[in-house]
């Protein structure tokens, strides 16, 4: 029962740093949102 | 002058009176109330897919020739509104250029979201409800049917070690995640619709922006489980004759008969290839969902699917459409993994006397392992013979 309790935390640990990580390899959510407005020429 | 007006009139009149069908599909709609613009029925009769007649809209273009002075209100942008630039460019009557710069800015309008969002919220949710509350009633049934597996003569007090802790690992990341990610969708999905009504919108804003955040981040998890569990038992999981014998007894399901079988039995590796092959279909659509417009897979699986069967699925998709049909696909596989799951659930915990010891601790009873994986046994002892570990 302990490697399944510390395969739990693991998923959670990995959740928690995966933004971090993928922040660090220069992805983050915010940039890919679109521009609140478009402005058309 | 008035002769023709009203000549026009009794005509269009009589129109009415002789094609009442024709009167009845494209209704004369009143639209002063919302100064020309489309009017709440013409939005209830579009999402009813019924046809509308709305060249009020796409003739609505704006004329610059009409445009107000560059110095008075409304005329800096030469008498074309926001509102009728965006009408030309759902019509496709102006070429526009934007100073949007990102992925898919040059898709300003796509007729999709609405098809998207109704299969999404209708059969989708519908249907996959259903088969997961249908198949948990039809585990329930074949419990009370069939009962627990129990072993034969009862446990023999001794145990085998049937997976090391690596393994165990491996499986429990991958279950963990599996099921957070299924509770998560479920509420991703279904919240508006069942849990809005309960809780409230705030207290569901909350949940659903929570549930978002793990289903997003720990589906990392679920792919590292994915990858341990393949790397550690592939070899095992290869199918052979006698997994075709094991199919044949059904198990031993309904005739209580053991059949022979080696580390992993054929139900066992059925699962196992269904998880593998689900699991990489949902994480590869999950993965163009967490990187929007940057992995479009469905054009080119179109294009090959149409190469080999010659159909015709589309294959010159807008970059929301990719989007669409990865959500979608994403759902569908999702639904069949939770059903498979379900199942997998169900005989490693209540419907099989010491099954849940394999992953619980690792260790087996062996009368439980002799009558389940007898050749696994034989082949673990003999090595124990031979001084190696299993």
């Amino acid at each position: 029962m302990r490697v399944m309790i510390s395969a739990f935390v693991a998923a959670l640990v990995i959740a928690a740093l995966a933004p971090v990580v993928l922040n660090q390899f220069g992805w983050s959510a915010a940039e890919q949102t679109s521009a609140e407005s478009v402005r058309l020429d | 002058m008035n002769y023709k007006i009203l000549g026009a009139a009794v005509l269009a009149l009589a129109a009415l009176l002789v094609t009442p069908v024709w009167a009845q599909e494209t209704p004369t709609v009143d639209r002063t109330s919302t100064g020309g613009a489309q009017t709440l029925e013409d939005i209830l009769r579009r999402q009813k897919q019924l046809e509308v007649n709305d060249s009020f809209r796409s003739e609505n273009t704006g004329n610059p020739e009409e445009a107000p002075p560059i110095a008075a209100p409304l005329g800096t942008r030469g008498g074309v509104s926001d509102s009728e630039s965006w009408r030309a460019i759902r019509y496709n009557k102006i070429d526009p250029s934007t100073q949007v710069r990102g992925p898919a800015a040059d898709v300003l309008i796509q007729d999709g979201g609405m098809p998207w969002y109704k299969l999404r919220e209708g059969p989708i949710l519908t249907y996959g409800g259903l088969a997961l509350l249908g198949f948990i009633a039809l585990l329930a049934v074949f419990y009370f049917v069939r009962g627990r597996i129990r072993i034969e003569g009862g446990p023999a007090g001794t145990t085998i070690e049937r997976f090391k802790a690596v393994e165990r690992f491996g499986h429990w990341l991958l279950a963990g995640s599996f099921i957070a990610l299924a509770l998560t969708g479920l509420i991703t999905l279904m919240g508006r619709s069942f849990l809005i009504p309960v809780l409230g919108p705030e207290a569901f804003a909350t949940l659903a922006a929570g549930s978002k955040w793990l289903h997003n981040n720990v589906a990392w998890a679920f792919m590292l489980g994915l990858i341990m569990t393949f790397v550690m038992w592939v070899a095992h999981n290869i199918p052979d004759k006698l997994d075709w014998q094991w199919l044949k007894a059904g198990g031993g399901i309904f005739t209580k008969s053991h059949p022979s079988a080696k580390k992993f039995n054929a139900g066992q590796k059925i699962v196992f290839w269904t998880v593998m092959i689900l699991g990489v279909s949902v994480s590869l659509s999950g993965l163009s969902l967490l990187f929007p417009f940057q992995m479009p897979m469905f054009a080119d699986t179109f294009g090959v699917i149409n190469g080999v069967l010659g159909t015709s699925l589309p294959t010159d998709l807008a970059p929301h459409e990719e989007m669409q049909y990865a959500n979608i696909w994403h759902s569908i596989v999702a639904f069949a993994m939770m059903v498979a799951i379900i199942a997998h659930i169900y005989i490693g915990t209540v419907g099989m006397e010491g099954a849940f010891d394999a992953m619980g601790n690792g260790k087996v009873d062996v009368e439980w392992a002799r009558q389940h994986h007898d050749l696994w046994v034989a082949e673990v002892e003999a090595k124990q013979g031979k001084g190696e570990s299993s």
